[in-house]
């Protein structure tokens, strides 16, 4: 009943959202009596898909083995929170996910705005319609998470146990959220380009909407990234590999995007850059979500394959893009010219800083999609991170010295005079950093230059705040800063992470002492243990940082028996200043235990970096929304305080 | 104490009926899991094994994977960088059984030309761009 | 210029079609097809005689087969390999991996075609060669060049394209 009630009710949606989309054309094209419709089956197609959603979830939570993708994914042995979290740990549950994810986006955007003439409001739920439909019709024909299987199934298949983590809580959820939240903004900008909208007040209206989506998009990566590092059991946190680089394009089109709707907004120029930037973000959203689940790059992240779904996300690839890119050719004619600024000014800082991310999201888009065009030539390449490295720190490293110096530059004009003092301290601070460093240790250029950089970029970060009345900055410049702040720490952790790692790799006896970096880790015991769905062999270390008391460590080598699979779970000991990383591998012949320690100095400051680049875009939205909140109340009272008078005047 | 043994007995019977994976039995090459002494070679060695790839692998490096064909490939590297082969001759020796497809760091070649050429095509245009947006004062 | 994004999305619409109409393939060639064997001496691995690189110069084109007895697909081209050796070709083998005992109940299993295996402990000539997974098979020429190689298992259907390859391997 439950599956069925799930289907009805996505079958119901995309009925919606057709005619949401016919409504938003009719009422474009002049007609009336719809445009009324428009918001109500925005809002209803919202209700019905989070229903459907809820309704896949009680099926995992249930363990229905009469429906296929739950035997297909899941297990009764399950514990409850992967149960739950296995919803979306598996393709048709992710893009039900999406779909949901959109028609919310859809259903928020239909209740809450009201900034915009209608028209526009209703080209861009027409084009979140669009965009829905071909999602539906994707999930309906070719992906159905709610098919039934003939006979139930006498138990399931299980889920992957690399997937059966906490991350997977986390990770997708907040991931789809930032994805498929930077679907507004690109329908934001059709409906802008439709209508002949694009201007500051455009652009104050898409800003909370394409900062809450980027908010969630650094999260998801953040914890896309933590995840892998403990899960995969070798200190690794980033491999530019296509998966990951799937996810960070749409993030490095959002963050431009964000900086680009702030120029637009305070000063009405870059129109035809934010309107493209917006079409382009969700953009590398739907090529991710198409280069992830159609099998043509191989991946340690990449989804259950099908060559056969590929080709109809291709079909919907050709049309949304390739529709929202014409449409962008055609009109960006007529996008008028904005006001003129110098270069030396926070909109000059701006428009290089959009530049270097585009061209950022360039080398990443030719890296990633390289070897596919070698291969259809025959020649199989591979680009990893000798290449991503180096290439986009030439990118990368301008633009972290300019978003050093841009917050400290007026809006028009600026003389670079004005900012000399801090350019020239930061310059020596940094000059100063790089030989301190190679006098200690032999450093590498580009970890050198990331610590270097790094501990300039936090101290510079903070700059804007001088000599300004700190309970009274508005929190827009609060988010501002941290963000800023959170990029140079991240910076930081990775540039300490390639410098500083120790690793020690030992065959050690029970009681034998092992040391890495400043640890000493004695193998104390390897016992068996048993969890719900696994059993292991747990290796109890204790560690002692330089001499000091012990800490019980305990990695484990698991053996999943549903699906029959092996994992290592890395045990962690954090502290301040890093984290001791240990992993329990084979026994050898002569009764010795594989032990993997790493001392990572600083790297959880990637992490915490993240997740305070998140945090600054939660201020700069609460910020922004309290302003405009505040000033149409303004508005409003003084809309009102009008209408008194001139009943007293007309009495 | 009995209450231990049920589970625990459970527990071995579990790890030994594990279906056999198709997985050799031999141990792991000496020097798969086995650090150079000289700590500056084994940073060497780490430095070229984090680019080369594991051909069973899906994505990853021989760094980080923990399939036996791995693990001879990192011996091999280690040994010869211990017998005082440079990183870059070991990786031209495995190109030239695998191909381009065994190193992660794209030479440049007749058919990677693009993966260099465009970066300084986009600093062209980047310049060209900062010009005209910038260059008129306001 | 207006155009370009469009014009590039395009292109890369085209390129992920093609991907999709031929995907590629997982394995990995050898690059070494038309290079001489690389030096190499192998213990035996069971009752037949190891394997060196010189066995194999000496004027006869042979097939060499990468396999081991713990990789299933081997056992299933077992009989491709016992067809071909009744046809009168040399098979010598490179067992990766092995324990002997493992070998030798294999072979009793399956039937022996080899006239040499040599145990590949460390998958030292599995590298040297170019493969990259199991089982593959060679055609290594009189003088001891490989000239062809065949990834995964024997099917009856290559049989009679692995006995043309040794025919032009011996001209």
């Amino acid at each position: 009943m439950i599956a069925e009630f799930g289907l009805a009710a996505l079958w119901l949606a995309a009925a919606l959202a057709g005619l949401q989309l016919f409504a938003g054309i009719v009422t474009l094209r002049g007609g009336e009596g719809l445009a009324g419709l428009t918001r109500p089956l925005a809002i209803l197609q919202g209700v019905l898909t989070a229903l459907s959603f809820a309704a896949l979830m009680l099926l995992f939570i249930r363990t229905d083995l009469s429906v296929k993708l739950v035997v297909a994914n899941s297990h009764s042995a399950k514990p409850f929170i992967f149960k739950l979290a296995g919803t979306w740990g598996n393709h048709e549950g992710s893009m039900l996910l999406w779909v949901a994810v959109m028609a919310g986006m859809g259903a928020l955007i239909a209740l809450l705005e009201r900034r915009l003439p209608e028209r526009t409001i209703l080209a861009t739920l027409a084009t979140q319609a669009f965009v829905g439909l071909g999602f539906y019709a994707f999930l309906l024909f070719s992906s159905n998470p709610f098919e039934r299987l003939p006979r139930p199934a006498a138990e399931g298949m299980g889920l992957n146990p690399l997937l059966q983590d906490i991350g997977l809580a986390f990770h997708p959820p907040t991931l789809y959220l930032g994805y498929v939240g930077l679907s507004v903004a690109f329908s934001f900008a059709v409906g802008a380009l439709l209508t002949g909208q694009v201007g500051p007040t455009f652009a104050k209206v898409m800003r909370p909407w394409v900062l809450g989506a980027w908010i969630f998009l650094t999260i998801g990566i953040a914890a896309g990234s933590y995840w892998a590092y403990y899960e995969l059991g070798w200190g690794g946190w980033w491999f530019w590999d296509p998966v990951e680089n799937a996810s960070l394009m749409p993030w490095l089109a959002g963050t431009a995007l964000l900086h680009s709707v702030s120029v637009l907004a305070a000063r009405d120029a870059l129109r035809a850059w934010t309107v493209m930037l917006g079409v382009v973000a969700f953009s590398m959203s739907m090529v991710g979500t198409f280069l992830v689940r159609s099998g043509i790059l191989t991946s340690v992240h990449a989804f259950a394959v099908d060559p056969e779904r590929g080709s109809f996300i291709l079909v919907l690839l050709a049309i949304y893009i390739g529709g929202a890119l014409t449409l962008f050719a055609l009109k960006a004619g007529s996008i008028a010219e904005g006001e003129r600024f110098s270069a030396t000014s926070r909109e000059g800082a701006l428009v290089f800083n959009n530049v270097m991310l585009s061209a950022l999201l360039g080398i990443v888009l030719l890296g990633t999609l390289y070897p596919l065009l070698t291969e259809a030539f025959g020649v199989k390449v591979s680009v990893g991170p000798p290449y991503f490295n180096p290439v986009g720190a030439i990118f990368a490293v301008p633009m972290l010295v300019v978003m050093a110096i841009g917050p400290l530059l007026r809006w028009r004009r600026d003389r670079v005079a004005r900012v000399r003092g801090p350019i020239i301290a930061g310059g020596l601070l940094f000059v100063a950093l790089l030989v301190g460093l190679l006098v200690w240790r032999p450093f590498g250029v580009l970890p050198l230059i990331g610590l270097a950089l790094s501990v300039v970029l936090m101290i510079a970060s903070l700059l804007p705040l001088r000599g300004r009345n700190l309970l009274r900055l508005p929190l827009a410049v609060w988010g501002m800063v941290v963000a800023h702040f959170g990029l140079g720490l991240c910076l930081f952790g990775m540039a300490a992470d390639s410098a500083l790692t120790v690793e020690k790799l030992a065959a050690a006896r029970v009681g034998e002492v092992t040391e890495v970096g400043p640890w000493q880790v004695r193998l104390d015991a390897v016992e068996p243990v048993a969890g719900p769905n696994w059993a292991a062999l747990e290796g109890r270390l204790s560690a002692r940082y330089r001499n000091g008391k012990a800490i019980a460590v305990a990695p484990q080598a698991r053996s999943f028996w549903t699906p029959p699979q092996q994992t290592s779970e890395s045990a962690l000991l954090t502290r301040w200043n890093g984290q001791l990383y240990a992993v329990l591998g084979d026994e050898t012949d002569d009764g010795r235990w594989q032990l993997r320690l790493w001392w990572k100095p600083f790297v959880t400051c990637i992490w915490y970096g993240g997740l305070l680049v998140a945090l600054g875009g939660l201020l700069a939205l609460i910020g922004r929304v309290a302003t405009d909140l505040r000033r149409r109340a303004a508005l409003g009272k003084i809309a009102s305080r009008k209408d008194e008078l001139a009943k007293v005047r007309g009495a | 104490m009995r209450a231990l043994l049920a589970p625990l007995f459970i527990v071995w019977m579990a790890l030994g009926t594990i279906p056999a994976m198709a997985q050799d039995s031999l141990p792991p090459a000496p020097y798969a899991y086995r650090q150079l002494d000289d700590p500056a070679q084994e940073a060497k060695a780490k430095a070229l094994m984090e680019t080369l790839r594991c051909l069973k692998c899906q994505g990853q490096s021989i760094a980080d994977s923990d399939a036996s064909m791995a693990g001879d490939m990192r011996h091999q590297v280690r040994l010869r960088i211990a017998a005082g082969e440079e990183p870059e001759a070991i990786r031209a020796w495995l190109v030239e059984r695998y191909g381009d497809y065994v190193s992660f760091a794209p030479r440049f070649d007749g058919a990677t030309w693009p993966l260099f050429v465009v970066p300084l095509i986009f600093l062209c245009v980047i310049g060209l761009v900062l010009w005209r947006k910038l260059g008129r004062r306001a | 210029m207006i155009w370009l994004p469009l014009a590039l999305f395009l292109g890369f619409v085209v390129l992920f079609a093609m991907q999709l109409r031929n995907p590629a393939e997982r394995e990995v060639e050898s690059a070494m097809i038309g290079k001489p064997l690389p030096q190499f001496a192998l213990r035996a691995a069971a009752d037949v005689p190891g394997l060196a690189n010189t066995d194999m110069a000496d004027g006869k084109a042979r097939l060499l087969n990468i396999w081991a007895s713990w990789c299933v697909p081997c056992a299933a081209e077992a009989p491709q390999l016992e067809a071909l050796r009744k046809q009168g070709v040399e098979i010598v083998g490179v067992a990766i991996r092995d324990r002997p005992d493992d070998v030798a109940q294999f072979l009793a299993r399956y039937g022996n075609p080899y006239s040499r295996i040599g145990a590949d402990d460390r998958s030292t000539v599995q590298m040297g060669i170019g493969s990259s997974g199991i089982p593959e098979t060679f055609v290594v020429d009189g003088k001891g060049v490989i000239r062809y190689q065949h990834i995964g298992d024997i099917r009856a259907e290559h049989v009679p394209m692995l006995i043309e390859k040794l025919k032009e391997a011996s001209k």
